[in-house]
């Protein structure tokens, strides 16, 4: 017995245990009748072959590791940066559980959607009961200010009619007929999170604006700012908010989870926090300009607000100097503000802090992964670095994607090697990465399977992260988010640097002090 | 210990006014599931495995969820199609801390996500070819896999797909078991009839079409572990103990479990079952079958596993037994050790629980041994005879409350203001926000084993870290 009061060992030591390690070896030898162990290991040897790899690559059917959920999240996400906003997910209960346990491992932070928890009868018979009951207690116990229908796939295989079932609700009763309900359809079968983000938010929107007495209004000098689905919003948002302060312009977040995502610990649960006032959503129809900070999040969106008579742009996951010099001088361009002085201080503090350190970065290789805008924030990113990204990969990435990626790429030396894998998920970049081999990983929290597989090492840059904690109190946009990117990226150089010249009198020649 | 707990509170009168809330209709269906516990009563006198009211923030999750999530996810030496659109195993994906031993993606596959990701002309038009297809891949990518599962979501039932017939022709042409699973997350009314589900699939797939390893040698001193998922290697943390009194675990069910071991089962003398409500069916049916008996067990804290050891031997003959004795006196010091270093800092302290499965119970005496008492708890998915031997662990006028909502659980917990709070994920940063202390009592907090002997140690450690930690008492601002 290896376990004691004075020094408790949980799952970390106890089974390294000698006895644990000898209850391993009796339970396979005598019960689990695997396959030997000249077997696997030839087996796991195959598998980081070439010919596995076009094997691979050949798959059609199934989906291995993929990187990106389905819509309703999305959905789910975006409604939640709405002032006292509940989701109300209609379909399957379980998807909410789902949802609502993937966003909170990942903000650590409470994460509140209502289900219409429709079973057997609702799939004969239709989901209406479920609604008209569902918005009635949820209107009862948890007195939002807005409740935002979102659907799973049970209830869009079956074709409820949301639109429909929300006018009967009210007219039962269920919520006042002047309780804001906007709706929409997400199926999970089409698209994926980004795909749900895109059309709740033009859900939202459309709710607001699509009333007949706002139209003769005139535009303002406001600008709107959609974030898109983002695991560092909470960062990302008040930075853009602390830019916009700058510049002195009337920026309103549409979608802000910034304060919802993270609220105090000072004895209070609040169910509901900060997020964009229903006021500022309703006016944000007279902005002059909605800028998006994800294109592949906001498809409909910025259609539907260009049809509105304003002004739109659209980036993606502007990282860096450059990027960030696109969004600052689209902002002037849209204010008619210059870009004020405190902003190209920072902006120069950054390029002095690429420069001190450009000398581990220059020439790194790099695969990432994640959703379609993040990649090519990242892959421009790094090519200001000096970095060479390699494979980029998003399972949401289209062919359209594909070519973006090939353009933001070339021209640049550091592209070279540089190629998108639209529609692939990371078993195919387990092969790439064995086949063709880089410096670094930047994913999310399910690359470090990859890490353990092909001991490259992982930088953690993008939803979800669940094994680190508050990153996504930091942010990445803006001149100070890049410098936040940028340490991070470079401590985990400087500790594989490190690690890799630990051994005493062997490796450790270079275990310098100053690097 | 007193007899009663809460009794300065008017527990009764509180549930009243939660439940003022609600509408009339919800209000009247809520009520039966929530009661203050009686002396001696038969049961907890609450309805369970019913329907959830929609709209309110239930916590349970669906039948895929039991199924893949729960019974089969963890099969290590299988792979699991989550089949249907992509999310259900996204959101799955290594969520439960099912330890095991293995090298993944060669012969072992419990972190991995499979999915045949349904497109809109899958649904239009049937996704059966797609899950020939799916098949035909992972055998070819996956050669060490022993079997394949066919997990269904819900469009699979709602569109008419015949996985049945697909998993026969793909099962004779891979020439591996292929068992399908009509598990869609709409059916039922919780993860409850996903376990069901999964357990007749074993029945019918596993029992029905294969036969135990020629190779396989019993003894008289065969036993398996039923319903242990080896979260934080719980199972493990079991095993030990039960090797330990001269057993042989022939099988786990189903953490760090394999194939093989599921085909083994029906060679056991008896079944030992700890998550009684996943996996009764399954005990149930190998009793009728196979003439196999079962036996339910706690190995959480020194108590009940000292019971559960001797009730264990009784069943073989007086080697067994003596072992049994000197396993209890072997860890009985650090046991000793453990209650001496925490009880002090414990004792006295208020529990609130709100756990799936066998926890809201099954934890209770461990608390106890610490000398914390259960003030509350309560089940996602119970049914009534879960509730009926919640009454053995659990004391006069403990709220007792069934499927709760967020709703009823935050008000609960704010008037009673218990010193712990033990449930999931999803409520975990809800209560530290109010200021509790918090331990999710389903992935033990990423911390682990809770059971066993060696399990407690670490149970009483991270108690005591919850309820001790400086940071409770920074939350208020000096001014």
């Amino acid at each position: 017995m290896s376990q004691s009061a004075d020094k408790v060992l949980d799952h970390f030591t106890l089974f390294h245990q000698p006895e644990y390690r000898a209850l391993f070896e009796r339970k396979k030898k005598d019960f689990e009748f695997g396959h030997s162990d000249e077997k696997v290991a030839e087996v796991s040897e195959w598998t980081k072959s070439k010919e596995y790899l076009e094997k691979n690559f050949a798959r059609e059917a199934i989906t291995i590791n993929p990187t990106k959920a389905c819509q309703p999240i999305g959905a789910m996400y975006a409604a939640q940066g709405f002032e006292g906003t509940l989701p109300f997910v209609h379909g399957s209960q379980g998807c909410v559980a789902y949802f609502r346990t993937h966003l909170t491992r990942h903000f650590k932070e409470p994460n509140n959607a209502v289900s219409s928890s429709m079973t057997e009868d609702a799939a004969v018979f239709g989901g209406l009961n479920n609604m008209i009951d569902g918005l009635a207690n949820a209107y009862a116990l948890y007195k939002p200010k807005m409740i935002a229908v979102m659907t799973t796939c049970m209830a869009e295989v079956i074709g409820d009619d949301l639109g429909g079932f929300i006018t009967n609700a009210k007219n039962k009763e269920s919520v006042p007929q002047e309780f804001p309900v906007p709706y929409a359809h997400t199926p999970s079968f089409v698209g994926s999170h980004i795909v749900g983000y895109d059309n709740m938010m033009k859900g939202i929107l459309s709710y607001f604006w699509d009333k007949a007495e706002d139209y003769s209004v005139e535009k303002t000098q406001a600008i709107n700012i959609i974030p898109g689905f983002d695991g560092y919003a909470v960062g990302n948002n008040r930075e853009l908010k602390r830019i916009a302060a700058q510049f002195g312009i009337d920026v309103t977040i549409l979608s802000d989870v910034s304060d919802v995502f993270d609220t105090p610990g000072d004895g209070e649960y609040r169910m509901y926090d900060g997020g964009t006032t229903l006021e500022a959503t309703k006016q944000a129809l007279h902005a002059k300009a909605t800028i998006s900070m994800q294109e592949y999040n906001t498809n409909q969106t910025l259609q539907f607000v260009k049809e509105k008579g304003q002004e739109v742009a659209k980036f993606n996951y502007p990282l860096g100097v450059t990027a960030t010099d696109d969004l600052l001088l689209k902002l002037a361009e849209l204010s008619g503000k210059a870009i004020p002085d405190s902003l190209k201080l920072e902006r120069g503090r950054l390029v002095d802090a690429i420069a001190d350190s450009h000398a581990h970065l220059h020439g790194k290789r790099f695969a990432i992964y994640g959703d379609p805008d993040f990649c090519l924030g990242m892959a421009r990113f790094l090519l200001e670095l000096g970095a060479e990204p390699v494979h980029i990969l998003s399972t949401s990435g289209s062919k359209k994607w594909e070519k973006q990626v090939a353009k933001a790429v070339e021209g640049s030396p550091f592209g070279a090697a540089a190629k998108a894998y639209g529609g692939k998920d990371l078993w195919h970049l387990r092969s790439l990465l064995f086949n063709e081999p880089v410096d670094y990983i930047i994913g999310n929290s399910y690359g470090k399977y990859l890490e353990r597989d092909t001991k490259i090492p992982l930088i953690r840059l993008t939803y979800p992260i669940f094994d680190r904690h508050h990153h996504h109190r930091y942010p990445s946009w803006g001149y100070q988010g890049a410098l936040n990117v940028l340490v991070r990226i470079l401590d985990r150089i400087f500790e594989d640097m490190d690690a890799n010249t630990s051994v005493v009198g062997v490796t450790d020649i270079s275990f310098d002090l100053v690097r | 210990m007193s007899l009663a707990v809460n009794t300065d509170i008017d527990v009764k009168g509180l549930v009243d006014k939660v439940l003022e809330a609600y509408p009339e209709k919800s209000r009247k269906r809520r009520q039966k599931h929530i009661n203050v516990l009686e002396a001696e009563a038969k049961d907890c006198g609450v309805k369970s495995n019913i329907k959830s009211i929609p709209g309110v923030m239930t916590i349970r999750g669906c039948a895929y969820a039991g199924s893949k999530g729960v019974v089969w996810g963890p099969i290590k030496d299988m792979i699991h199609i989550s089949h249907g659109p992509v999310g259900c195993g996204y959101y799955s994906w290594s969520g439960r801390r099912n330890y095991y031993i293995g090298d993944t993606g060669v012969d072992a596959f419990g972190t991995m996500h499979f999915t045949t990701d349904f497109q809109e002309k899958d649904i239009v038009f049937g996704g059966d070819k797609k899950l020939h297809k799916a098949i035909e891949e992972i055998n070819e990518l996956f050669p060490l896999a022993n079997g394949i599962s066919v997990q269904s979501e819900c469009p699979i039932g709602l569109i008419g797909d015949d996985i049945e017939a697909v998993s026969r022709a793909k099962a004779s042409e891979i020439g591996k078991p292929v068992i399908p699973a009509r598990c869609e997350g709409f059916r039922g009314v919780s993860q409850s009839l996903g376990h069901h589900i999964a357990n007749d699939v074993i029945r019918d797939w596993v029992f029905e079409k294969s036969e135990p390893k020629a190779e396989f040698v019993s003894t008289p001193y065969d036993v398996t572990v039923i319903g242990d998922y080896n979260i934080g290697g719980d199972a493990w943390a079991s095993r030990i103990l039960l090797e330990e009194i001269g057993l042989r675990v022939i099988a786990q069910w189903s953490g760090d479990g394999t194939l093989a071991e599921l085909e083994n089962t029906p060679k056991a003398k008896v079944n030992l079952i700890h998550c009684y409500r996943s996996m009764n069916y399954i005990a149930r049916h190998m009793e009728e079958k196979y003439n196999i008996p079962w036996m339910e067990y706690n190995f959480f804290g020194p108590s009940q596993i000292a019971a559960s050891l001797r009730k264990i031997a009784a069943l073989f003959d007086h080697t067994i037994q003596e072992k049994a004795e000197a396993v209890i006196a072997k860890y009985q010091p650090m046991v000793d050790a453990v209650i001496a270093k925490y009880k002090p800092r414990l004792e006295g302290k208020k529990v609130m629980l709100y756990v799936g499965g066998l926890r809201p119970r099954h934890v209770a005496d461990a608390y106890t041994d610490l000398g914390m008492e259960i003030v509350g708890t309560g089940y996602e998915f119970a049914h009534n005879d879960d509730y009926q031997r919640t009454t053995h662990y659990v004391k006069e006028g403990t709220l007792i409350y069934d499927d709760v909502t967020a709703y009823e659980l935050e008000k609960f917990v704010e008037e009673i203001r218990p010193d712990l709070v033990g449930s999931g994920i999803k409520e975990k940063y809800v209560f530290q926000k109010m200021g509790l202390p918090f331990r999710q009592l389903h992935s033990w907090d990423y911390s682990g084993p809770y059971h066993g002997y060696d399990g407690f140690a670490i149970f009483a450690r991270d108690m005591d870290m919850a309820i001790s930690n400086p940071v409770w008492g920074l939350q208020k601002a000096p001014w």
